[in-house]
């Protein structure tokens, strides 16, 4: 099947160079982030940490690196119990209404996210939730529900409820049942749907911009509004330590989602 | 069970349903019922303009993203499994690079003192810096970047469903291997081909980040006509106008295309 016709030749060299494309950039960042040189220059003059000595050194990247992990652990402790719960009661409701739920946990995929933070600025103003710590970490709950709810409703689907009901058969309540039996079986995706979740907060830019302000404005924000300015390679470092970041979490819910099969 | 979607389902509502329904209230009512929003969106150039160019620019991404992405899929199919993982990772470890992150990186690979015109002139093929960004052609560049791996796993999983004998039945009724390609493989992988072309057009049709950072303030898409009317003019009934016809378009689609195929087809892959 894989002779070397000028097809296939055609073929492999156009996918070499959409790959040399897709990946390039990503690569291009570290690079820049250990130069010396105040200006991009490639390949770098000399190695040197100063832009991370810049970015660890200055107060505001720090209180804004604050932000955006406080409001990731907060994202994930509240989004996974309320994902976790909404796909369960998914999975073992027969009622119509549940599909109609379903769908609706996963408008935040398809709304444009412009047109949700817009009009959460719009509701936060009327609420006095706008530059606040529990708004942001709110809005960041609503994105991160779809991932939650879509990882663990995989995971559902492998397992089998009749043993959760031979648990309450010997005596067991629906809680205790669902944590003794359940549970620890759909772990892995559980955690898997924490991470998803974990990342999408520490990523989220729009939302922000609109509805964070005053001392809680996360990394993204500070790192939007100094792009718009000028290049400095602190950027580089901090999108370089994002980066290095969120492959070790995508790696960590990969692993998960295997092990649970 | 209602009790225990409650809380996951107030959240949605609170912060998405109730939202976008604001946004059209407020785009028909200012102090009574008012059309003249709608009447500015339709009417005013610079409105018709951003609606046009996003329209446009949207179209050129998915075109790009299903040319450069349809070989990678196929080549992704027809190689030994481990190929087809490695090929695969590729595809998608831009995929959780953060957005600003990518956008970052692009200004540092196209802009006038950056690695490309260094580069180009260090070979002495350029005598000037070409300009590549802070205009449409940089903002295409890093949206079909983002983009692609939405039209390259869509591909891929409907490629793969199509079953190989078919292509060894062609070869053995005597087509050629183009002719198996054009008659019996690309009409098959027409759904996969829809599945990618709608998420990339629908995703760029809300795009903000990569056209604000580097389109230079020339292109302007819709999503950014929003965030000015908000931040800049504090019109919110204009800007809830565009948010809502850019809502509206972007469900027309989806409803267009569930008439072809299924949408868990096109969504399942994000």
């Amino acid at each position: 099947m894989m002779r070397a016709s000028p097809a296939r030749i055609f073929l492999y060299v156009i996918s070499a160079l959409v790959l040399v494309y897709l990946i390039l950039p990503v690569l291009i960042i570290a690079p820049i982030s250990f130069s010396s040189a105040r200006f991009l220059t490639f390949p770098p003059p000399s190695f040197s940490l100063r832009w991370y000595q810049q970015y660890f050194a200055n107060p505001a990247w720090m209180q804004a690196t604050r932000v955006t992990l406080t409001v990731a652990f907060l994202t994930v402790l509240i989004a996974t119990p309320c994902g976790v719960a909404a796909a369960y009661a998914i999975s073992q409701s027969k009622l119509r209404i549940m599909r109609v739920i379903h769908m609706a946990l996963l408008l935040p995929l398809v709304v444009p996210i412009i047109i949700t933070a817009v009009g959460i600025f719009f509701v936060y103003a009327k609420v006095g939730l706008v530059a606040t710590m529990p708004g942001l970490v709110l809005a960041n709950v609503m994105l991160g529900l779809p991932y939650v709810v879509i990882s663990v409703l995989a995971g559902l689907q492998s397992f089998d409820p009749a043993q959760e009901m031979v648990a309450r058969s010997l005596g067991m309540n629906r809680l205790r049942s669902f944590f003794a039996v359940t549970l620890p079986q759909i772990k892995s995706s559980v955690v898997a749907g924490g991470i998803f979740a974990f990342i999408s907060a520490m990523d989220e830019t729009i939302v922000a911009l609109f509805i964070s302000g005053g001392q809680y404005q996360p990394l993204t924000k500070r790192m939007f509004t100094a792009l718009r300015d000028e290049i400095d390679p602190t950027i580089a470092a901090i999108s370089t330590l994002m980066t290095a970041a969120s492959f070790m979490l995508v790696l960590l819910a990969s692993a998960r989602q295997k092990r649970s099969g | 069970m209602l009790a225990l979607v409650s809380p996951a389902l107030l959240v949605i509502l609170a912060l998405i349903v109730l939202p976008v329904g604001w946004l059209a209230w407020q785009s028909i009512y200012h102090d009574g019922f008012t059309l003249e929003n709608y009447r500015r969106v339709f009417t005013e150039e610079i409105y018709w303009r951003s609606f046009a160019l996003t329209f446009e620019i949207s179209l050129a991404v998915t075109l790009i993203a299903l040319l450069l992405g349809y070989p990678v899929a196929y080549l992704a199919n027809a190689v030994p499994k481990g190929w087809s993982i490695l090929i695969l990772s590729l595809v998608v470890l831009p995929f959780w690079t953060s957005v600003l992150v990518r956008a970052y990186a692009w200004l540092a690979l196209l802009q006038r003192t950056g690695v490309i015109n260094q580069f180009l002139r260090y070979l002495d093929v350029i005598s000037e810096p070409l300009a590549l960004v802070h205009n449409t052609f940089g903002t295409v560049v890093a949206t079909v970047h983002i983009l692609l791996p939405f039209m390259v796993l869509p591909l891929y999983a409907t490629m793969q469903k199509i079953p190989g004998d078919l292509m060894q039945a062609g070869a053995s009724l005597g087509a050629s291997p183009s002719l198996t390609f054009f008659r019996v493989f690309l009409p098959l992988s027409l759904p996969g081909v829809l599945a990618g072309c709608t998420m990339v057009f629908v995703l760029c049709l809300g795009f903000y980040i990569t056209p604000e950072l580097l389109g230079g303030g020339r292109t302007v898409m819709v999503s950014m006509l929003v965030s000015r009317n908000v931040e800049l003019y504090n019109q919110f009934g204009a800007a809830s106008a565009v948010a809502v016809v850019l809502f509206a378009s972007v469900l027309l689609i989806f409803f267009a295309v569930s008439r072809f195929i299924s949408l868990d087809r096109v969504l399942g892959q994000k």
